[in-house]
Formats: C-alpha cells, sequence, structure tokens
C-alpha cells in the first residue's frame, strides 16, 4: 500500500525536519526509456515531490506535415511510436481515407487487422521485457522477448522491406500485396507463440520478486484513471472496460471474436498493468488465427491518385493502438497539404500520471511505475 | 499456497531449458549468425561496391525481395546515359519527406530509349545521410525511372561529398533491377507496357475522334454551302 506522504509542517513544528534531497533522473538515465527527466525530491527513499520534464526528442512532427503533400508524411507517422509503425499507418490512414473517402479492399482490411496484431504482440512482448529490466532483471527476460519479437519484425521486413520503419500503409489499403508463402510462415508463427506465452508466464508470472515488487505499488484508481483521459491497457488495468477495438469496431474487427482482458479495478497498479498486456497477447493470438484462416484473395488498395486535393473538412481517425487511443486530427482546405495536423498520442497523455502515482512511493518504484506506463519518447515529443 | 521461492526456481527451470535447448533448436537462440566480410575486404568508397553483379544477394536474411536501402535510377539496356529513364520532371524532388534528392534539369532535349527527345537531369544527387529509405520517391515517379536498391553497405569514410551519391553512381541497368527485384521488376515491366499501350489507344482514339469532327465540320460546312447555293 501506499503510505501517504510524511506532514512536513507537523515535523517542522516539531523540529524534526530534514533538508529534502533533489535529484534529476534523466534525460539520460537508463529508466527513462529515452530521453525523458524527472525532477524528484526525496525524503529518504521517499518521493515526495516529482515533475516531469520532457521535449528533447520535440521533432517537430505537426509543422512538418503540415508542409508536405498527405502521403509524404505517412513515413514520419513510422516514427512517432518506432516500436508500433503500422499502427500509427493505420491511424493516420484511416484519418485520411475519411477525407478522400475511398473504399478499402477486403484482404487489405485483413492484413492490416494482422499487421496491427503483430504490431500488439511486438510492443507488448517489448514493453514486458523492459518492465523487467527496470526491475533488475537485466538481460534474460528482455532477451527473451526480443527474440520473439525479432521473428515479428522478420515477418514485416519480408512483407514491408524494412524491419521497423514499415511505412506500409496507404490511403485506400496497402502498398504492396505480402509475398508468396508469408501468410503460412504467419500462421506458423502464431501456432507457435502461444508456447512462448506459457513459457514466458512460467518465467515470470509467480516469481516473488517480481510479486512484491510490483503489487501494491502505482495505484491508480478508476476515476481518475477515467478523469486523465487514460486509454489502452493502462485504463483497463484500471478496471474499465473500454477497447476502441469495440466500441469503434475500426476496419473490420467486428468481425472478431475476442475479449477485452479488464481488471476488477480495485488496485491497478503496476501488476494488474503488467498481467493485462500478458493476456492481450493472448487475444491478439486469437485474433490473428481467425484473420489468417479467412483472408480472401483480392486487390491490395483501391484507386486513390498519389497527390489529391481533398474537400475542405475536418477529421479525426483513431484506433486502439498497443498504448492506447491513437488518433490523427486532420483539417483541409482544398490544397494537397494538411492545414492542420494534429496527433493525439497516447503515450503522452497517460504519462500525465505519473506524478500521482509516484507521490509517496520509493524512488525505486518511480522507476517501474514509468516502465508499467508503456512510454516512447518518440510519440511523447513528436 | 506454495512454498516460498517456488515461483523463483519455475523461472530459472525455463532458463535452464532455454540454454540447453540453444544447443539443439535454432529458434532457442537469441542472436543470429551474419556471413561478414574481414577487415581488408571492406569497401572505402560508395564506388568500390560492387555495382552489378548483385554480391550482397547471397545474405538472405536481410535481403528479401521488397528489401529497400537507397534509391538507384534506371536506364534500359544501352548506354546508361543514351537510356536513362528520368526526364528530370522534379516530381521526387519535390515529395521527398526529408527532402534529400537534388536535381538540375539539362538545357537542351536528348533522344531517350524510344527515341523521342525529352529533357535529362544534368544533376541528380541524392544525399545518403538524409535519406530515409522510405521509397515516397518510387511512389510518386510517373515514368518509372527511380527504384529502390537493396544495398546496404553505404558507409564511407569521406564525410564531405562522400555521402552524396552523384547519379553516375545511381544509374543502374534494368536487368539488375530484375535481378534483386525480379517479381517487383517484372510487374513493373508489365505495367510500362500496359500504361504504353494505353496511352496509344487513347491517342488514336483522340486522333480518330478530331478526324471524325473534322469530317463531320467538313460535311456540315458542305452542306451549308449547299444551303447558301440553293
Amino acid at each position: 500500500m501506499i503510505t501517504a506522504a510524511p506532514n512536513y509542517e507537523l515535523l517542522q513544528q516539531e523540529g524534526l525536519e530534514t533538508s529534502l534531497l533533489e535529484i534529476s533522473m534523466g534525460p539520460h538515465h537508463p529508466s527513462t526509456h529515452g530521453v525523458f527527466r524527472m525532477d524528484v525530491k526525496l525524503d529518504g527513499e521517499t518521493v515526495v515531490e516529482l515533475r516531469p520534464v520532457f521535449g528533447y526528442l520535440h521533432r517537430n512532427h505537426e509543422k512538418l506535415a503540415e508542409n508536405m503533400t498527405y502521403l509524404s508524411s505517412m513515413p514520419f507517422t513510422d516514427r512517432l511510436d518506432y516500436f508500433n509503425s503500422m499502427t500509427n499507418n493505420w491511424a493516420y490512414a484511416l484519418a485520411a481515407e475519411k477525407l478522400i473517402e475511398v473504399e478499402v479492399p477486403e484482404r487489405a482490411e485483413y492484413l492490416r487487422v494482422i499487421m496491427a496484431e503483430l504490431t500488439r504482440l511486438v510492443n507488448h512482448v517489448t514493453l514486458v521485457g523492459f518492465f523487467i529490466n527496470d526491475l533488475g532483471a537485466l538481460g534474460t527476460p528482455l532477451m527473451y522477448a526480443f527474440r520473439e519479437r525479432e521473428k515479428i519484425l522478420d515477418l514485416f521486413e519480408q512483407a514491408s522491406g524494412a524491419r521497423m520503419m514499415c511505412n506500409y500503409f496507404r490511403f485506400g489499403g496497402l502498398r504492396n500485396d505480402v509475398p508468396e508463402g508469408w501468410l503460412g510462415r504467419a500462421r506458423e508463427l502464431v501456432d507457435r507463440f502461444p508456447a512462448f506465452l506459457d513459457e514466458y508466464e512460467q518465467l515470470l508470472c509467480e516469481n516473488e520478486i517480481i510479486l512484491s515488487r510490483t503489487q501494491g505499488v502505482g495505484n491508480l484508481s478508476r476515476e481518475l484513471a477515467v478523469n486523465a483521459g487514460i486509454t489502452g491497457p493502462m485504463l483497463r488495468a484500471s478496471g474499465v472496460n473500454y477497447d476502441l477495438r469495440k466500441v469503434d469496431a475500426y476496419g473490420i474487427y467486428d468481425r472478431f471474436k475476442f475479449r477485452v482482458p479488464y481488471t476488477d479495478g480495485d488496485t491497478g497498479d503496476c501488476y494488474d498493468r503488467f498481467m493485462i498486456r500478458m493476456l492481450e497477447m493472448r487475444e491478439s493470438v486469437e485474433i490473428l488465427k481467425q484473420a489468417l484462416a479467412d483472408i480472401p484473395e483480392g486487390d491490395i488498395i483501391g484507386k486513390v491518385s498519389k497527390v489529391f486535393k481533398p474537400k475542405p473538412a475536418e477529421t479525426y481517425g483513431r484506433i486502439e493502438g498497443p498504448k492506447g487511443e491513437l488518433g490523427f486530427y486532420l483539417i483541409a482546405d482544398g490544397t494537397t497539404k494538411p492545414y492542420r495536423y494534429r496527433v493525439r498520442p497516447p503515450s503522452l497523455i497517460n504519462l500525465t500520471v505519473l506524478r500521482d502515482m509516484c507521490l509517496g512511493g520509493k524512488i525505486a518504484d518511480a522507476v517501474i511505475i514509468l516502465g508499467s506506463i508503456d512510454i516512447v519518447l518518440g510519440e511523447v515529443d513528436r | 499456497m506454495s512454498i516460498l521461492g517456488g515461483g523463483i526456481f519455475k523461472g530459472m527451470a525455463v532458463t535452464l531449458r532455454n540454454f540447453i535447448g540453444s544447443y539443439f533448436h535454432k529458434e532457442r537462440l537469441i542472436t543470429n549468425d551474419y556471413e561478414w566480410r574481414s577487415e581488408g575486404e571492406l569497401p572505402q568508397s560508395i564506388g568500390d561496391y560492387p555495382k552489378e553483379e548483385g554480391e550482397q544477394l547471397r545474405d538472405t536474411t536481410t535481403v528479401n525481395h521488397y528489401s529497400r536501402n537507397f534509391p538507384m535510377l534506371l536506364h534500359d539496356t544501352g548506354e546508361p546515359m543514351d537510356t536513362i529513364r528520368c526526364v528530370a520532371c522534379q516530381i521526387c524532388e519535390r515529395e521527398c519527406p526529408p527532402q534529400c534528392i537534388y536535381i538540375e534539369k539539362s538545357t537542351e532535349k536528348k533522344e531517350n530509349a524510344d527515341g523521342k527527345p525529352q529533357f535529362y537531369p544534368a544533376k541528380f544527387d541524392i544525399d545518403v545521410s538524409v535519406c530515409m529509405s522510405c521509397q515516397i520517391c518510387v511512389e510518386v515517379c510517373p515514368f518509372d525511372a527511380i527504384v529502390m536498391n537493396s544495398q546496404f553497405e553505404l558507409s564511407t569514410p569521406n564525410r564531405f561529398g562522400g555521402l552524396l551519391v552523384r547519379r553516375d553512381d545511381l544509374l543502374k541497368s534494368n536487368d539488375y533491377y530484375h535481378k534483386i527485384h525480379p517479381q517487383e521488376a517484372a510487374a513493373r515491366d508489365q505495367k510500362m507496357v500496359a500504361d504504353k499501350a494505353a496511352k496509344e489507344a487513347k491517342k488514336k482514339a483522340a486522333a480518330e475522334k478530331s478526324k471524325a469532327a473534322a469530317e463531320a465540320r467538313a460535311a456540315a460546312a458542305e452542306a451549308e454551302a449547299k444551303e447558301d447555293t440553293e
């Protein structure tokens, strides 16, 4: 349980106060997953104040996209959350497709779902690896996670030509069809994945050190999570059943049978957030199995010109990214470039409750709380 | 309630299984073996890299059907500059997201592979250090003149100028393209033939239409003339 921070005024009155230690964790601290800084004030080991400082990786993403044609900013969306380029592409494609009103062929829709769920596996497996890494288990679990991730990235490379910066989605479909034999290899990978998950759960889920470090640490109440606009696995770990794949059913998600794991919301601690990801991977495997079984033959992209002038309009395209709701807001003004281009990054908005979760905890817990939020600084700072 | 520490031992059993298993099953290994050239064989500049023989194709782990690393300019069979497909329209220069392409259009036209006088790029440089291998230039090119090469060893000790790849180093034959991306190249050739046929058919239709219109006009004029005389 989080103990409340000591009453400093009372201590001062009694003449018992000690001076607080101010330290700046980051921007190059290994625990901060990139260039992120936490200015913390410590009373002994207890965090009494925390101030997140970010912006070190600001790359002017939105303004850049406003100065180039719609298609040209597609490769830049890869670089928002560089673990999940496929889902970033999808969110942007979804927003732009609403502007130009194009039909996406059936096969492309299936491949989009397959790519997005593979991306979810990549993201969650990496997150769990890094989360355990933050706990101090240097190497082994992360390396197992990366081994499996690399197999999925090989599939991405075979389909799109690049491991991470896939740039694979296009308005109205996908850039190219998957090569011959790709679906077979994907099926093989999906069939083998549950065995890896079993092993991974055996490795981690009962480990007493992990349990004692994560249970009751970084509690996030349901009310705070909803009020702060938290989305994704973090919201579901706090006990809210909200998944855009069910709510919006974008693409063809209404055709698949899958469950959305969420907790009863009693704790919403780091362990819940860790386990939600483990459970979500199982559901992703279920979706992948159905999609790979049903995928039809056919066209891969609808008729869209490379440079187009949409009618003046506003759109918002959103998807359930592996980290939460990823949205792209576009205002078209009748030219080839968007008048306004805005990203709703799940990483940044999930990060806003960091202070509330860390206060009163230990400094070592602040590291794993940050790890359990699942941020990528490329997306936080854009 | 299990004994304290049981979970840790369970985890250790997994690591032991992975450790021993890695000697028998390749998928348990966490690293890949890549063939690598010795120090002395490493090329010194981009010009030294194998141009035509597709030497890196042996490495199946990184080079595949859709692999893309850096653009190249295509020319048809013959002297590179006589059969270059690029007409210096500068669309790729405009659309390139990181703005790494620099083109200078030629002042006079030259005959291309079809024997049609066309402009050609007097300068066509791509900066390796800026290019992000996104393939947007390939997609927007209306002449199928620029495609992606799969050569990835582009490092050079000369960072001033050495990283700017010039037109003559970018030029590769269509045969080389067929060698590295056989399916894609075949599809592109097919598309080009179809486009050409469609264009000719359109031209023919337009010519026929204008001919018919001219005839109709002539007939109308004749009729008018007749009416006038009557």
